[in-house]
């Protein structure tokens, strides 16, 4: 009888969740079950799959069985592996950088310029470095936008002007300074050998050699670029997958207005 | 195979006489015209290699100094054969001497076209036989170790490090690999020269070099004996220098090369008129090695919607089959491109992928068909990623594709890692394997979703022919019909490296390999 009472006891304590210590969830509460697959440069063998255990065991993973291993041609070893983690993290104290706006949609948009900006509003945009995917900027920029949400040239009171790719962050620069642009985009997709945190630390560069940095707007966008990122590299806001242009121009705008700049163009 | 799909194949000859005055008529532009990389690979195939103190690749260094000196217009072969007679030295003496800054071969006295063919004529016919030596290397090693069944497994090789891709390359080769192509790094389409020597730095990719292309054909080579199977090697030609890689790829006996015109005027903003006339010279290495091309019709899904552009691409195909046909290019060297890149959020989504690659497969009936993998649907759920790509070999072995290019679960993520090739190696055997005769079994039901969807496409793609003929190519880029793109005739990259022949241009491979020299 005691016995099946704390089983019952356990059971009710184990459906509620401690926000404050999370663990993965497999089939039960605080299993910690996960669930992995990765190579490793040895030949396929017992010996491998103790390598494979122990590296799951320093990575926090208690009980962790090789459910599947496969040679890979070159004495190199492909597992898949099944572990329980050992840590938990405090979720209520977690606190993500995000982009920090009240998202209008287009209307909206329109209508902040017309009541608080009362002019049109210039964004130069383009994929930049050696960059040639252009789907990402023209989804934000071009008249036809992404996922049925209209772009940034299809606002009223926006002067989108989309450079296209392989464009060179001098050339954005000197299109920035000759249209007196209120904001730049920079759109960067390939993130190989990080070329992306180079090429976009070289055009805050460029705009703070300038001295322009302060008087535009500066937004990033890509796959794999976070808020985050983008603010620890100089930028003012960085889109991720799945953005969309009233995302971006709803944090121009906003910037705009609770922020006087100096003109590029004076 | 029959016509299982009730295409009228009246449709299929209109549409391909039409996309034969389309190439007609371009063909009249292209044979007035020389380019800077036409006239570099010239040199190429009559022995120029290597770079200066600099870095500067000889046959760069000698076509500007023929350009500077206003002798472009004759062809390079004109001005080393000349100056072989004026000079008394060989031809790798006088490239020397001109890289050493010692002779100005646009300075000497001219003898006449005739003395000048005489002179090159023996080393250009030199050149073609160390290229027919390589194709007859392949011709052996498939008479002998064999190769893999179709649709052959094509798998991508991208770590920029040529020594890593060979350890990468090998993997795939005992995986089960049958081809294998070293991409790229980023924007080497972009250079117009081609880079020396091994390299170990890439983005995205590996560079194209004659060193590097040598050290894979050596490792596959190897791997090939070992797996008692032909592993071909596939590299890309398009961009600026075109022509030129296509001749490096001849030397060093690569087996199949993209090679597309549009693709590179499309996504790469290279001038449409430099990359149609260098790719006719392309094409004609190219024929002549026995490599297969690709051209790269799938890139268009990517900017423009599979579904709604499907004619789009078979239009393309057209053109670029007529194109190689100018180029002396066998049906069998023919790899057009498509691809599964439909929404798959589409109802029936499948039974349309299937028309096309059915449809593609009957109207192109010897041509070994690239098939592209799902990539711009393709997201972080690699899980669901794996499915795609299995619906995707599916339908290649049941409409009998040639190339596979396999899809990678990681596709929106990384370029891929050797796990993930395994993986996809894996899905593609169990499938052709498990599927192997399904297309001999079925018939398709007349009317039905299939049947219309492939008349639907087929009807399209003639339309959109007989409206480039009346516009023009150059009108109908300009007007982006073709991805979405527009591209203007003198816009992008390149034109200035474009000439109009004089009447006395001499270029000794064209005939050659027209002729198709035995
Ligand atoms: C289409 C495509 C191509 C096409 C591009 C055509 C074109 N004109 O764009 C072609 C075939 C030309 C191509 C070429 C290459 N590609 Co590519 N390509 C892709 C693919 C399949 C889809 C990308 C795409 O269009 N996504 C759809 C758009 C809408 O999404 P998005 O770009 O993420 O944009 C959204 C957000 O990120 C955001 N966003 C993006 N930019 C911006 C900017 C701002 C300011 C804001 C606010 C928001 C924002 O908003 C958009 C809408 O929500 C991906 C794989 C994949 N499934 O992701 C590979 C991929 C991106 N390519 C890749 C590579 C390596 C290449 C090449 C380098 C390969 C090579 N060696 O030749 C070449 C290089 C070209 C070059 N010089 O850059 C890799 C990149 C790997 C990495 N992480 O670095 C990928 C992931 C494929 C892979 N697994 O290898 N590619």
């Amino acid at each position: 009888m005691l016995h099946a009472d704390t089983s019952k006891a356990d059971a009710v304590a184990a459906s509620t969740v401690d926000l404050t210590k999370i663990k993965p969830y497999g089939d039960t509460l605080n299993d910690g079950m996960m669930q992995l697959s990765f190579t490793l440069p040895i030949p396929e063998g017992e010996e491998a799959n103790e390598a494979a255990k122990l590296i799951a065991k320093k990575m926090g993973l208690e009980e962790p069985a090789v459910v599947y291993s496969n040679d890979l041609g070159i004495g190199y070893t492909f597992f898949i592996l099944y572990g329980k983690c050992r840590h938990t993290v405090d979720y209520t104290a977690i606190k993500v950088p995000k982009v920090d706006v009240d998202v209008m949609n287009r209307q909206q948009c329109e209508k902040y310029i017309s009541d608080n900006i009362k002019r049109d509003v210039v964004i130069v945009g383009a994929c930049t470095g050696t960059d040639a995917h252009t789907v990402g900027i023209d989804a934000i920029m071009n008249m036809k936008g992404f996922h049925g949400h209209f772009g940034l040239e299809r606002y009223q009171g926006i002067e989108a002007i989309n450079m296209g790719s392989q464009v060179s962050n001098e050339l954005l620069v000197a299109k920035a300074i000759e249209t007196n642009a209120d904001a730049i985009l920079v759109s960067q997709i390939v993130t190989q050998k990080d070329v992306h945190i180079t090429n976009m630390t070289n055009l805050v560069e460029l705009l703070e050699a300038e001295g322009i940095r302060d008087r535009v707007i500066l937004v990033c966008g890509g796959p794999r670029i976070s808020h985050e990122i983008a603010q620890e590299l100089g930028y003012d806001a960085g889109f991720g997958p799945n953005s969309y242009a009233e995302d971006v121009a709803s944090f121009v705008l906003t910037e705009m207005a609770g922020k006087k700049r100096k003109p590029l163009l004076h | 195979m029959k016509n299982i799909l009730n295409l009228d194949p009246k449709v299929i000859e209109n549409a391909r006489s039409c996309a034969a005055r389309i190439a007609e008529s371009i063909q009249t532009f292209i044979d007035m015209h020389t380019t800077v990389s036409i006239e570099r690979t010239v040199l190429r195939l009559l022995g120029a290699d290597g770079v200066n103190d600099v870095d500067i690749p000889i046959p760069n260094i000698v076509v500007d100094i023929i350009k500077d000196g206003g002798g472009l217009t004759r062809g390079a072969a004109y001005w080393i054969g000349n100056a072989m007679i004026q000079t008394g030295l060989s031809c790798q003496e006088i490239l020397e001497k001109i890289a050493a800054d010692e002779l100005d071969i646009t300075k000497l006295s001219m003898a006449s076209t005739e003395k000048v063919q005489e002179k090159i004529l023996p080393l250009a016919v030199e050149a073609l036989e160390k290229i027919r030596n390589e194709t007859s290397k392949r011709e052996q090693y498939l008479a002998t170790i064999g190769e893999g069944r179709q649709p052959y497994l094509y798998v991508i090789i991208a770590t920029g490090n040529i020594y890593e891709d060979v350890i990468q390359a090998q993997a795939a080769a005992r995986q089960g690999a049958d081809i294998i192509a070293v991409i790229r790094t980023t924007a080497q389409s972009l250079l117009d020269y081609v880079p020396y020597g091994p390299t170990t730095e890439g983005f995205g990719g590996t560079y194209a070099t004659q060193e590097n292309f040598r050290i894979m054909r050596k490792a596959l080579d190897e791997a090939g004996e070992e797996v008692r199977r032909y592993i071909r090697l596939c590299n890309y030609s398009s961009g600026l220098c075109m022509p030129e890689i296509a001749a490096m790829g001849a030397q060093e006996r690569l087996d199949v090369m993209l090679n597309d015109a549009l693709y590179g005027i499309l996504f790469r903003d290279i001038n449409m008129k430099r990359t149609l006339v260098d790719q006719f010279f392309s094409r004609l290495i190219i024929g002549y090695s026995g490599i297969i091309f690709n051209s790269g019709e799938d890139n268009y899904l990517t900017t423009a919607d599979a579904y709604e552009e499907a004619h789009t691409v078979l239009a393309s195909q057209f053109i670029n089959e007529q194109f190689a046909v100018r180029a002396n290019i066998k049906e069998e060297q023919m790899g057009l491109g498509h691809a599964f890149e439909m929404d798959p959020d589409i109802e029936n989504g499948f039974l349309y992928e299937l028309a096309q690659a059915l449809m593609t497969r009957e109207i192109f009936p010897k041509a070994p068909l690239k098939y592209m993998p799902p990539t711009k649907f393709m997201t972080g759920n690699i899980f669901k990623g794996h499915i795609q790509d299995a619906l995707f070999n599916l339908i290649s072995v049941w409409s009998g594709q040639s190339l596979q290019l396999l899809g990678m679960l990681t596709e929106a993520i990384h370029t891929p890692h050797l796990q993930d090739r395994m993986l996809s190696i894996e899905n593609a055997k169990y499938i052709f394997n498990n599927a192997r005769d399904i297309g001999e079994e079925i018939e398709y039901k007349r009317g039905g979703i299939i049947q219309t969807r492939a008349q639907f496409v087929l009807e399209k793609a003639n339309n959109l022919l007989h409206e480039i003929e009346r516009e023009g190519l150059f009108s109908t880029i300009e007007k982006g019909k073709f991805g979405g793109v527009k591209r203007l005739r003198d816009g992008g990259k390149g034109l200035d490296g474009v000439f109009i022949k004089d009447e006395n241009y001499f270029n000794p491979f064209i005939d050659l390999m027209l002729g198709g020299v035995k």
